[in-house]
């Protein structure tokens, strides 16, 4: 399936795998305990690594070992769990991680100017007809009050 | 007042899109019910009993006549003629249609208002004291505040899906008039030690299902740190706060779990890594407050007493002077209050004549602005004693001078069962019937300050717990029965009331409620001993010794 990244459709180039999964090749993300857990053998593997994050995860544990790491995947188990939008802000704004933030899971269309502006710079969310409507929300507003990430 | 600059008026020009958008894929069924019914929350829209209801934010309680009077042709246009006035400060509309909800929303941005966050589990409506920069006891306006948080609150990228809805209320004042021990975040404005003027912070304040008085999380905030402070405050409690349970999600129990000891020290050391980079201003701060300036009050206004000898010949303009208006900070002026507790009509109502009338009213008499107040009344705040009498008799036609602020008879309610889909009993009808035993002014005048507030449940929309009297409807079987609670106060005394004893039915109500008055009456030890002030030296015995003694 596409995702969004950078405001352009493209291909997905990630797979995540399940912990019980065996390493493969290629670009992988974990959880955050399998990196915990085995982050030696993951760092021998080809290909680049991702973790992904779920609203109870601290992403303070990985903030010394973000240079290791291209892509943090936050994964929405309910849009109305807005932990992970202090987790991406947190990443971007304390940990200066620079990689790859992307939602994915059960998160909103109408959510993404929010994600946006707190640091998310990909989306691949849960039905790919909601590609079109995710492009065009990222443009809901041309003005914002706070200072955040973007 | 504050006035939109390019910015503020394309934000909401763009939420309206937005959610003009957001509804029309609803409608097509691109949208998920669950996912609309977030996103239409926070655009201030409910669906209740009989039809949607919309909730229209008043920042702080400050409208001007343009807005009274689009208040007035929205409730006209969309709605059956009326709109009403919520305990905080809001503006709601009970009979919109769903599909001209972002119409309505796009005629309120024309005039500088929306609906943005008044409800759904994000940051709410900042509300202060209605007595805000003409109050003889205030220390500094703290409407400025008030605007800045608006802001900063307002479209917050990080803080929209919170464990559970979020409100600040602040006051520049000693008396307490924005009940901020009882908000998520209550904001003082105090001076230090050497006279400089910060703010003190409560949190963890809330009422509800579990009232809990708020606690001092900082005896003085220099007023350059308050947005730093709010957002380690607020970044705390979504990464923390708790999502399993919606009944425990505010932050009071996420305060009361952790220990405010605790949770102080998490929210210190978030914030000692935010505190210096995001700085408010001294020139933000003056730039703000330039919206608030001064009106041009009449330097003679005193000199006109014309009122004092009408004072003296008219009881009744007596009456209401001494109920319905108070003292001003400038010589020569009052506020006035514009009562909406007519005994006839239900507690906040408001028809859209009476809002054009106002809105003349305020033109002629108060600078072009009102207020509206969390009792449910609203203000014209700036009013020359000379013209008292005038406006009094304007009022009197209206139906909305009738002499009751801050009695018996001033009582908060919230919708109940008549139109709200979470109710368990009805509040409205309860209001009247207590309304018809209090029929006579003079035993209501003598009762004094006595603060009854009545919510048809648990949720506790009309803040029962914190009234004198507290009435709270509760559902035993599908029958309505009432809970009663004595001694509660949302002022600076905080207080929450203690329950009398079992539920009584609800043809029993009004006859409960002029007993413990009437125990009050006999057991005073003066006029001058306030029911609140009895029920603290007596204690609940005496009330429920009378009430419960043919049971």
């Amino acid at each position: 399936m596409q995702i969004i990244k950078d405001k352009k459709l493209t291909e997905n180039t990630w797979q995540y795998l399940a912990d019980d999964a065996q390493l493969t090749s290629g670009n992988m993300s974990v959880s955050l305990t399998k990196w915990l857990q085995a982050e030696q053998q993951l760092l021998n593997c080809e290909g680049q690594l991702g973790v992904r994050i779920c609203p109870h995860d601290s992403v303070t544990l990985l903030a010394n070992q973000l240079d290791k790491i291209a892509l943090v995947e936050l994964d929405f188990p309910d849009f109305a769990d807005g932990r992970l939008f202090s987790s991406a802000w947190l990443l971007r704004s304390r940990y200066h991680y620079e990689g790859e933030i992307r939602a994915v899971g059960h998160f909103m269309p109408d959510q993404v100017f929010y994600l946006s502006r707190v640091g998310v710079n990909a989306f691949a969310p849960e039905k790919e007809e909601y590609l079109p409507f995710i492009l065009a929300n990222l443009n809901d507003f041309s003005v914002a009050y706070q200072n955040s990430i973007n | 007042m504050y006035q939109y600059n390019e910015i503020d008026q394309t934000l909401v020009d763009e939420r309206v899109a937005q959610f003009r958008r957001q509804t029309e894929q609803f409608l097509k069924g691109e949208l998920s019910g669950d996912q609309f019914r977030a996103l239409r929350l926070r655009n201030g829209l409910y669906i209740q009993t009989h039809a949607p209801m919309l909730r229209v934010a008043v920042p702080y309680g400050l409208l001007s006549s343009r807005q009274l009077r689009k208040i007035a042709h929205i409730a006209r246009t969309y709605d059956k003629n009326y709109c009403h006035i919520t305990t905080r400060q809001n503006i709601q509309f009970n009979w919109p249609k769903l599909e001209d909800v972002p119409d309505i929303l796009a005629e309120l941005a024309t005039v500088q208002m929306h609906a943005i966050q008044t409800s759904g589990n994000c940051m709410r409506n900042t509300t202060s004291d209605h007595l805000a920069g003409v109050a003889v006891d205030e220390l500094e306006d703290p409407r400025p505040y008030c605007e800045i948080i608006r802001q900063w609150t307002t479209l917050h990228p990080e803080f929209d899906y919170l464990p559970r809805k979020f409100k600040i209320a602040v006051s520049g004042s000693t008396h307490d008039r924005a009940a901020t021990q009882f908000h998520d975040i209550g904001i003082h404005l105090v001076k230090n030690d050497v006279g400089e003027i910060g703010f003190k912070i409560l949190v963890g304040g809330g009422l509800g299902r579990t009232p809990i008085i708020g606690q001092v999380i900082k005896p003085y905030l220099e007023k350059k740190h308050l947005l730093s402070y709010l957002e380690a405050i607020l970044r705390i409690y979504n990464l923390f706060g708790r999502r399993d349970n919606k009944y425990k999600a505010r932050i009071k129990i996420l305060v009361k779990e952790t220990g405010l000891e605790a949770f102080s020290q998490m929210v210190e050391e978030e914030w000692a890594y935010i505190r210096d980079d995001l700085l408010l201003s001294a020139e933000r701060i003056e730039a703000i407050k330039n919206h608030f300036e001064v009106p041009a009050y009449q330097r003679d206004a005193s000199e006109d007493n014309s009122y004092s000898q009408l004072l003296t010949d008219n009881a009744e303009f007596a009456s209401w002077y001494k109920h319905n208006t108070v003292a001003h900070k400038v010589s020569g002026y009052r506020a006035v209050f514009i009562s909406l507790k007519a005994p006839d009509s239900p507690p906040g109502d408001i028809t859209d004549l009476q809002l054009d009338k106002l809105a003349d009213l305020a033109d002629q008499y108060s600078f072009g602005e009102i207020r509206s107040t969390h009792r449910q009344n609203l203000i014209l705040a700036d009013v020359k004693q000379g013209d008292l009498f005038a406006l009094w008799q304007r009022l009197i036609a209206l139906k909305v001078a009738t002499p009751n602020i801050g009695t018996v008879a001033d009582i908060i309610c919230c919708p109940g069962l008549d139109f709200c889909s979470l109710a368990n009993a009805g509040s409205i009808g309860i209001t009247k019937e207590i309304n018809e035993v209090l029929d006579d002014m003079d035993y209501i005048h003598d009762l004094g300050d006595i603060k009854i507030n009545i919510s048809g449940c648990m949720n506790g929309c009309a803040h029962q717990s914190v009234g004198h009297i507290g009435i709270l409807g509760v559902d035993k079987k599908g029958v309505e029965w009432y809970q009663l609670t004595l001694g509660g106060s949302s002022e600076n005394e905080a207080a929450i009331g203690e329950r009398l004893g079992p539920a009584v039915e609800k043809n029993e109500v009004s006859q409960v409620i002029a007993t413990i008055l009437d125990v009050y009456v006999k057991q005073r030890l003066d006029d001058e001993e306030s029911f609140l002030n009895m029920v603290q030296r007596v204690g609940i015995e005496p009330f429920k010794e009378r009430v419960y003694a043919n049971h």
